[in-house]
């Protein structure tokens, strides 16, 4: 087989540019075989991440012709290959070298969800059918691809006011667990700015696990928001008893 | 004395974040202790993300006639009696409780009609035990567990890698290593150490394990003095995908056969009637993993050198429901649906028996304030490992060494910082970044893949055994002599430097096991020595540093308690 030209960003905080690579190709070859082999022959110090290379793992996100993708599930041969391939690391969050970026903000959001917690002296019974929106939810394998996308993030970098799809993924996944006793409505709505998503579904279109994020996720955790905290009735009943909104 | 480096302090350290890693975090930090975990990739990234059938315990849930007697039973028979039969009692009469944990914590298992957690057939499993979300338990195992530690306060340092265990005399002191990202050394004060660094498969060419399975925790241990052991037993999984080439050796999770999936050779034989026609797909790894190999080397193999695995025979939908990451796995990286047609599969290195000797209570290694849990310790799966049961390996060790190990660090003052140790470690470290010539690291990892492959495998003799070891020593000398190009930045030919320092260790580790056990049990196959030997069956083989050089000694197999031998002799 031929050899193909993968455009691969090399450099660090203090700028970098674009550097070509000859790789020949072999069957079946994705994008992070790619990279492996300008590793092992050409650049030893590229840096990737990566561990379990089936998509399971979700390490090697990076930019491949310019869309979010999982660099062990692009196949190669998926590509144009009469042109060079580019490989970018993800746009959103701040370069550490090569293709692997500071992904640490997406950790400092998740410490602020509370986890789950058991209504009391509950009985440990659940049916499929109560589950199976939730294991869709748990399907995630935190690539980061949706925050990527997230023109909140990657164009008006709103990282202060707003947690992303990933982690509305995980509130809505631990609200709709059927045996979960806290509310995270109003925390989706304050601290994550759940407000700030027009649903343009372009988390959904990059997910590599396929989860429904908009449809499934955002949407139902917005309508939570609007019921608990502009329902017209609800907003009665607060102002005559004097509750306050949080 | 050591404000030249960074430096962290815990009471209880713990290397690596897989479910090992991450339940002693857990549990150390229900003791009272200030937890710090350690691992070379991002949190929840770990090997474990890869398993994929399920969690092994006897909860009796589908098969109400299940109990812990009968898992016992059933590990012990898989191992072939070479398990430390504690560590086997404890894991099955354990195991359930450790489930209804993780459900506690918020994880979500597929449910029966019920409404308990659902359980499925595997290999070697009398009943159906394995509780398992669809085929990818392991994500929402480290998941459960992570989200847990996080909420409950453990210290994560991520993306840093353990170079070398530091001792104040005896003790253990902590650990040091340096952070991927920058290059920058940083010392781990602890007053008790737990290894929880998973297996040694990267240093196999065909592999379902991920670059982190260096044998890091287990080359740690033995270099500070810990023994390590049944080093010999490892486990080649059956069922790994065979073609593209890029994808070779990448699990095929054994629930495929669990949910009914049928082995075939290229004339359509389901070969397996053969070779253990009572168990057939269901039969314990080494056998299945030893059956396909030899189909393939008598000439039936698949285009591609392996065995066609087939579930297309069940509807579309269940196939998508139960098994999706393998439904996409194939179809998007080999062109394959699995809902119409075969998988060609074929064996990959998968896991090691062998590893940090323990005692089965507490977890603890010979070294004092060193304990080790999961993959990296032996004793629980003997001569070869059930599926399923590594799982449940993590939960109920992993649990015992966070509790020893908080225990541990109550009763101990802190320890001293040695800095000629530091010293040192720092010099061997950099060696290979002042070299201008020498090899790339690259080169001599791919070298000893193909050297192990081919004759540290499935299948061993004398004669190979002889001379992977004295390839091995070629293999020292190349890498003391290895030049890293780069800076310290994020440089993963540098990382793997340091990565096949740990490979060589243990791949020696298995090669002086392997050749000294002359017999044939469980995952050891000696074309020599064809024939389980009654007389090894009461023998434990042990590995240890005596100055610089590598001892192999023979330890008696632990006496069992007689209600638990006539347990093993009532339905024999």
């Amino acid at each position: 087989m031929s050899d193909v030209t993968v455009r691969v960003f090399r450099g660090d905080r203090n700028g970098g540019a674009p550097v070509d690579y000859k790789v020949p190709l072999t069957e079946g070859m994705v994008v992070l075989d790619a990279l492996h082999s300008i590793q092992a022959h050409q650049a030893p110090d590229l840096a990737v991440r990566w561990n379990c290379k089936a998509a399971k793992c979700g390490s090697c996100s990076a930019e491949v012709n310019g869309r979010p993708r999982l660099a062990c599930k692009t196949r190669m041969d998926s590509l144009p290959l009469d042109q060079p391939i580019t490989v970018y690391p993800m746009k959103t969050f701040p370069l550490i070298k090569d293709l692997v970026t500071d992904v640490s903000w997406n950790y400092r959001v998740n410490a602020k969800i509370p986890p789950f917690t058991p209504r009391p002296g509950v009985e440990w019974k659940m049916y499929q059918r109560d589950v199976d929106r939730v294991q869709e939810f748990r399907k995630c394998i935190e690539c980061f691809l949706c925050q990527d996308v997230c023109h909140v993030l990657r164009e008006h970098h709103l990282q202060e006011e707003f947690g992303g799809p990933r982690f509305f993924v995980r509130t809505a996944g631990l609200d709709m667990h059927p045996l979960d006793g806290v509310s995270r409505v109003a925390m989706a709505r304050k601290e994550l700015g759940i407000g700030l998503c027009n649903i343009t579904k372009c988390c959904t279109e990059v997910c590599p696990e396929e989860i429904h994020i908009t449809d499934n996720a955002i949407i139902p955790m917005k309508e939570r928001v609007v019921d608990e905290f502009y329902d017209p009735i609800t907003m009665l009943v607060r102002k005559i008893t004097g509750a306050k909104s949080t | 004395m050591t404000s030249k480096y960074e430096t962290h302090e815990n009471d209880v350290l713990i290397i690596g974040a897989g479910g090992a890693g991450l339940r002693a975090a857990v549990e150390a930090l229900a003791q009272g202790a200030s937890v710090g975990v350690v691992c070379k990739s991002l949190l929840g990234k770990a090997h474990t993300v890869m398993a994929e059938g399920g969690i092994a315990a006897a909860m009796g849930n589908v098969d109400s006639g299940d109990d812990w007697r009968t898992h016992f039973k059933d590990t012990m028979r898989g191992g072939k009696f070479l398990n430390n039969w504690r560590m086997a009692q404890l894991h099955a009469q354990e195991s359930p409780d450790r489930i209804r944990e993780l459900e506690q914590w918020g994880a979500l298992f597929d449910r029966t009609d019920k409404g308990d957690i659902l359980q499925r057939a595997f290999g070697g499993h009398t009943y159906k035990r394995l509780c398992h979300v669809g085929d990818r338990t392991g994500l929402e195992m480290i998941r459960t567990l992570q989200d847990r530690g996080v909420a409950q306060g453990i210290d994560v340092y991520m993306e840093c890698t353990i170079t070398g265990l530091l001792k104040d005399g005896d003790r253990i002191a902590g650990a040091f290593g340096y952070w991927r990202e920058q290059g920058r050394f940083v010392i781990f004060k602890a007053k008790s150490v737990v290894i929880a660094t998973g297996g040694i498969g990267k240093a196999w060419k065909v592999t379902s394990n991920s670059w982190e399975c260096t044998g890091d925790g287990m080359a740690l241990a033995y270099d500070a003095g810990a023994e390590l052991l049944d080093m010999e037993f490892v486990q080649f999984h059956p069922t790994g995908m065979v073609w593209p080439p890029g994808v070779q050796g990448l699990l095929v999770t054994e629930a495929v056969r669990g949910e009914g999936g049928i082995l075939r050779n290229k004339n359509g034989e389901r070969f397996m009637e053969k070779y253990d026609p009572k168990r057939m797909e269901l039969s314990t790894r080494d056998v299945v993993a030893r059956s396909i190999y030899t189909e393939v080397k008598e000439g039936r193999g698949s285009p591609h050198g392996g065995a066609f695995l087939d579930i297309s025979q069940k509807p579309a939908e269940y196939v998508k429901r139960k098994l999706p990451s393998m439904y996409h796995q194939f179809k998007e990286l080999a062109d394959v649906d699995i809902t119409k047609g075969p998988m060609e599969v074929g064996p990959t290195c998968h896991y090691v028996m062998g590893g940090i000797r323990v005692d089965a209570e507490t977890t603890a290694s010979s070294v004092p304030g060193l304990f080790a849990a999961g993959e990296a310790a032996a004793g629980l799966h003997g001569a070869n490992r059930l599926g399923g049961n590594s799982l449940s390996d993590l939960l109920v060790f992993g649990r015992r060494a966070g509790l020893a190990a908080a225990e541990y660090a109550k009763k101990s003052t802190a320890p001293n910082i040695d800095n000629a140790q530091i010293e040192a470690a720092e010099k061997q470290l950099l060696a290979p970044f002042e070299r201008t010539t020498g090899e790339n690291p690259y080169t001599i990892h791919q070298d000893l893949q193909e050297m192990l492959q081919s004759l540290v495998g499935i299948f061993r003799t004398a004669d190979d055994l002889t001379r992977a070891l004295g390839e091995l020593e070629k293999f020292k000398a190349r890498a003391a002599l290895m030049r890293v190009e780069g800076s310290r930045l994020f440089n993963p030919g540098w990382h793997l430097s340091r990565d096949l320092r740990c490979m060589l260790t243990v791949a020696e580790a298995v090669a002086r096991s392997a050749f000294a056990r002359q017999e044939s049990r469980g995952a050891h196959s000696r074309i020599d020595f064809p024939k389980t030997e009654d007389a090894w069956g009461k023998k434990n083989q042990v590995i240890a540093k005596k100055g610089e050089a590598m001892t192999l000694s023979e330890v008696p197999v632990r006496e069992m308690p007689a209600e638990l031998k006539q347990l093993l002799a009532e339905d024999k």
